[in-house]
């Protein structure tokens, strides 16, 4: 079984981030950047799936200049090959562009599954899986929770997640691209010994394509929404917090 | 009382044990005298306490000991190699090693200590703030504290706070006291701030040698930059490693933790302790002051120094001290604990502080509070027995709260 | 291009999902201004029986197949997309939802129309169609002015109103014809999977305690547990919470959990990620509590606090019981 993820750089929000100053586009200096976290539990599935069934497990990356850790790390875990692919690009594309540098370069490099994660934080124009299955004419279905290899060659039996505590299972022929909500298990550790053994040894092939050119979305601003703009903040000791909080309850009837 | 020396702590050879193999050789000693079993608080959860896991290592069968809980439940309390006939690093060495292994061997982790772990690479604390925020805690304190970076001077004292002070709210106020008892004592200080990462100490005790590997690389090029005379530290784990064995990594400073710190300005310090402080106090020797880095009486000199303080043995004490449970890694570890051991270790304690009929349960590691007053309300001592950091009692006396 | 809007509605388990309804609402009021009809496309099997509700629309398109009564991505899709070559609106409109994102990207580079993701505005204006969407946890809002061309948009659950797309009307209804062995699609349903048998449906409590990452390990739950009990409630949580086990799949509320609309909902150390907000923020009352003054769940409770939970907790549990003696007293 041949198994391609797609992993994505985005802004760490733990470190906060702020617009600049032409007001749209978020200000890169502000910005550290780390895995998608679905984008994770893509790879951690891919790697069950290995585990189960066999087989290779390729990651890529577009290079947007710190990517290289992650794939390193991907193949600390486990994955079998990691490719670094260089479009020339001065900024993180949007995922319309992301899906032109892709769709060319899994063409000549065919797979059998392609996982990446359903939603990253900064996608703003649709699921990446989703926009390569169209391009490459395959099935896509995401919010994918559990991947099993099918009784019958070439398919897949997937769970995908639904409102409500609901799940759907479908049963997908290959080749097919797949959007991944969770892994069957939280993403796997990699011990930093190790990793920083692979960051002396590994090899992550680096793939130069042609920058594409689509027509992005114009985004006109980006804003912060007013702080607590919302809430009627109380303030006190906890003591008193918790009399204005009680009496709220009171004032609504709710108190048996 | 006379003057108080600071022990001679012999340093400790950099990141121990790589591999179990050598581990062996060095545990060829091992007499299986038992004692180290008999000490240690966690052997009746352990399938392979300290003896047996020893000779399993021995007898060649540590992927046995691997396989189950018990490298996981170790505290890190140093009672087994502290007590050993052959000066075996058990807890130190051993136990590490066998999480390590654990790690290598690609098998899942507790969830809670994987985050602790990730975090902490990425963030240089296991709680996952940002490095920026590091200093806020010092903004209210109500006294100047400086940042190195900014202070474009030598500094005397360079306050290394740690993650739990810096971080958690608990911490911070008793971090803020601290601040300004320093500044009354005129000490010319100052913290790092955003530079600050954790120093390791948890974190190598987890088996993360690479994670400590890379701290300790970061800290001593962080320290480079700077002059200063010697540092201070609140935290008991951090001050162990950064003495202990920093030096061998090629850091080689002069750490005191606050006790020793403060006690050597005794006199300095009691024309400032006005109020009385009517209190019965006990002190709980934490393991990494105490058995680990032998500093049992300058916590018991600065108690004493405050007016209307009754200091009141517990027993045990010193080296016999128990373990709060927090020690090592196992402070992330309390979920998966707690399914192997109802009676926890801070309970214990507890009971034992509150057996002395003291009022005040006092401490200087800032893993305690928390568990202390968990530990409290566990046992239905809550109101009854008061936790504080000698910190928090000093800055009473001073009428700094 | 014409200067039509169509919604693609969704339904589940036999009715029709609210998103369809604000859509709805939503289409109807920015295809008026636009000065275009509105449509909406409607599959599944025996799917006549909710033209009835579809009032808001001009036109309503069915088409009926064994393969449409679920939604599988593949099946939906195929048959869209050359409907909405052909008839070419200004925009599309679906739900960021287990059905509208699949469809999203794959009809956006099959048919070579842009797309918007997490839409939470959208208004029509001069001609021009602008529309506001979230990023970032919610935390940055991107103002997008809409390419002059078939543009598909998905909106989050909760954005627009529900009862402006609930009128009356009478819509031409278009049935679309299946051939028999179409749609192909090399994706097929197996089976629903419903949620473990739960224990209280969090749907139907009035007060409701949640809980967050902040709440820091599943011991801590006792807390809200005790609340909960207190109030006559019950704990929900969001899904970092179910994720680490501490409470059942059924207690979790957002986007792939429970929608709720408690009376009451006390939120506790939940940051307030939007796929959580979409679960909880048409609540009566939200009081949400973190030590974090920037937390996204400030912008949706109507009262909030900056404190720590567990510091809070045994106060407030201690309050109210005072509080419910003397009442019973």
């Amino acid at each position: 079984m041949k198994i391609a993820v797609v992993l994505k750089q985005v802004p760490d929000l733990v470190e906060g981030l702020e617009i600049d100053v032409s007001g749209k586009a978020v200000d890169p200096g502000t910005v550290r950047y780390i895995l998608s976290e679905s984008d994770d539990h893509a790879l951690e599935e891919a790697l069950l799936i290995k585990e189960r069934v066999g087989g290779q497990v390729e990651v890529y990356s577009v290079d947007t200049g710190d990517a290289k850790e992650t794939l390193i790390t991907a193949l600390a875990k486990g994955a079998d090959h990691a490719i670094l692919v260089n479009a020339e690009l001065e900024s993180s594309p949007d995922n319309h562009t992301a899906a032109q540098v892709f769709a060319p370069i899994f063409r000549e490099r065919p797979f059998d599954l392609l996982l990446m994660g359903v939603r990253a934080i900064d996608d703003l124009d649709g699921s990446l899986g989703g926009l390569i299955a169209g391009l490459l004419d395959l099935p896509y279905v995401g919010l994918i929770r559990k991947v099993q290899v099918g009784a019958e060659p070439r398919s897949v039996v997937v769970e995908k997640e639904f409102p409500g505590g609901y799940a759907m299972e479908l049963a997908a022929i290959l080749p097919a691209v797949l959007g991944i909500q969770a892994a069957e298990q939280p993403p796997r550790y990699v011990p930093i010994t190790r990793l920083r053994q692979m960051m002396k040894t590994a090899v992550v092939e680096e793939l130069l394509v042609p920058t594409p050119h689509p027509h992005p979305l114009v985004v006109e601003r980006l804003f912060k929404p007013e702080e607590g703009a919302g809430a009627a903040m109380l303030s006190g000791s906890p003591d008193q917090l918790s009399r204005q909080i009680a009496d709220l309850i009171v004032e609504r009837h709710l108190l048996r | 009382m006379g003057t108080l020396q600071s022990p001679v702590i012999p340093e400790m050879p950099g990141v121990l044990f790589p591999e179990i193999a050598s581990a062996e050789e060095k545990f060829r000693t091992c007499i299986q005298c038992g004692v180290c079993s008999a000490s240690c608080p966690m052997s009746d959860a352990m399938a392979f306490p300290p003896r047996k896991a020893v000779r399993m290592l021995l007898d060649g069968r540590l992927d046995e000991v691997v396989a189950g809980n018990t490298p996981w439940l170790c505290v890190s309390c140093h009672t087994c190699s502290a007590r050993c006939p052959s000066q075996l690093l058990i807890s130190d060495g051993l136990f590490p090693a066998l999480r390590a292994a654990v790690m290598a061997a690609g098998k899942p982790l507790d969830q809670d200590l994987q985050t602790a772990l990730q975090k902490t690479y990425l963030y240089g604390n296991p709680m996952g703030e940002s490095p920026n925020k590091r200093a806020d805690w010092s903004k209210t304190s109500g006294v100047p504290v400086p940042i190195l970076s900014q202070l474009r001077r030598p500094v005397d004292v360079l306050w290394i706070v740690e993650c739990y002070p810096s971080f958690d709210p608990r911490g911070q106020a008793i971090s803020r006291l601290l601040a300004r008892i320093l500044y009354l004592l005129r000490v010319d200080f100052a913290i790092l701030g955003r530079e600050e990462r954790c120093i390791g100490d948890c974190e190598w005790l987890a088996g993360e040698r690479g994670l400590f590997e890379m701290l300790i690389e970061r800290n001593i090029e962080t320290l480079g930059k700077y002059h200063f005379k010697e540092i201070l530290m609140t935290d008991p784990h951090a001050y162990r490693s950064l003495r202990r064995i920093y030096p061998s990594m090629g850091g080689r400073y002069a750490v005191k933790h606050y006790v020793e710190f403060l006690a050597e300005r005794l006199d300095q310090l009691k024309p400032l302790l006005k109020k009385k402080v009517n209190a019965t106090v006990t002190y709980h020797d934490s393991c990494c002051l105490g058995r680990k880095m032998s500093l049992y009486e300058e916590p018991r000199a600065l108690l004493r120094a405050i007016p209307g303080l009754k200091l009141i043995e517990m027993s045990p004490n010193r080296e016999s001290s128990i373990c709060c449970g927090g020690g090592g890694s196992t402070i992330y570890l309390d979920h998966f604990i707690q399914e192997h051991m109802k009676d926890r270790l801070a309970d214990r304690r507890v009971r034992q502080a509150a057996a002395t009929g003291a009022n005040v349960l006092a401490i200087a590691c800032p893993f305690e509070p928390a568990r202390f007053e968990d530990g409290a309300k566990m046992t239905g001592n809550e109101g009854k027995l008061l936790v504080r950091d000698i910190i928090e009692l000093l800055a009473e006396s001073m009428e700094l709260t | 291009m014409n200067k039509d809007v169509v919604v693609v509605a969704e339904h589940f388990r036999g009715q029709l999902n609210e998103i369809t309804f604000e859509l709805l609402g939503k289409g109807r009021e920015v295809a008026q201004g636009l000065g275009g009809k509105l449509i909406v496309f409607l599959l599944g099997e025996g799917a006549h029986r909710f033209t009835g509700e579809l009032g808001a629309a001009d036109r309503v398109w069915v088409a009926e197949a064994p393969e449409f009564r679920e939604f599988v991505s593949e099946a939906y899709a195929s048959w869209i997309g050359p409907k909405l070559k052909e008839a070419a609106p200004r925009l599309v409109l679906l739900g960021s939802t287990s059905v509208g994102l699949d469809l999203l990207g794959l009809l956006s580079t099959r048919c070579g129309f842009p797309c918007l993701d997490t839409c939470v505005r959208l208004e029509a204006k001069n001609g021009a169609v602008i529309a506001t969407s979230q990023v970032y946890g919610g935390k940055v809002f991107a103002e997008v002015l809409l390419p002059e061309e078939t543009t598909l948009v998905a909106a989050v659950p909760g954005s627009f109103a529900p009862e402006a797309g609930r009128v009356s009307g009478n819509p031409e209804v278009h049935a679309l014809t299946v051939p028999p062995g179409q749609p192909a699609s090399r994706v097929a349903f197996r089976k629903l999977i419903e949620p473990p048998p739960g224990d209280v449906d969090i749907t139907r409590v009035s007060v409701l305690v949640g809980v967050g990452r902040g709440m820091q390990n599943a011991e801590n739950l006792s807390l809200a547990q005790d609340l909960s009990a207190a109030l006559g409630g019950a704990v929900c949580a969001s899904r970092p919470v179910i994720d680490q086990g501490w409470l059942p799949l059924t207690r979790q509320v957002g986007k792939s959990g429970m929608k709720v609309k408690p009376k009451l909902y006390l939120a506790f150390g939940i940051s307030g990620a939007p796929e959580h907000l979409e679960g909880m923020k048409q609540s009566e009352t939200i009081i949400a509590v973190n030590t974090d003054p920037g937390a996204p769940i400030f912008s949706v409770a109507h009262y909030g606090a900056v404190v720590d939970a567990l510091d809070l907790l045994p106060l407030l549990i201690e309050e109210i019981h005072n509080l419910s003696m003397k009442k019973a007293s």
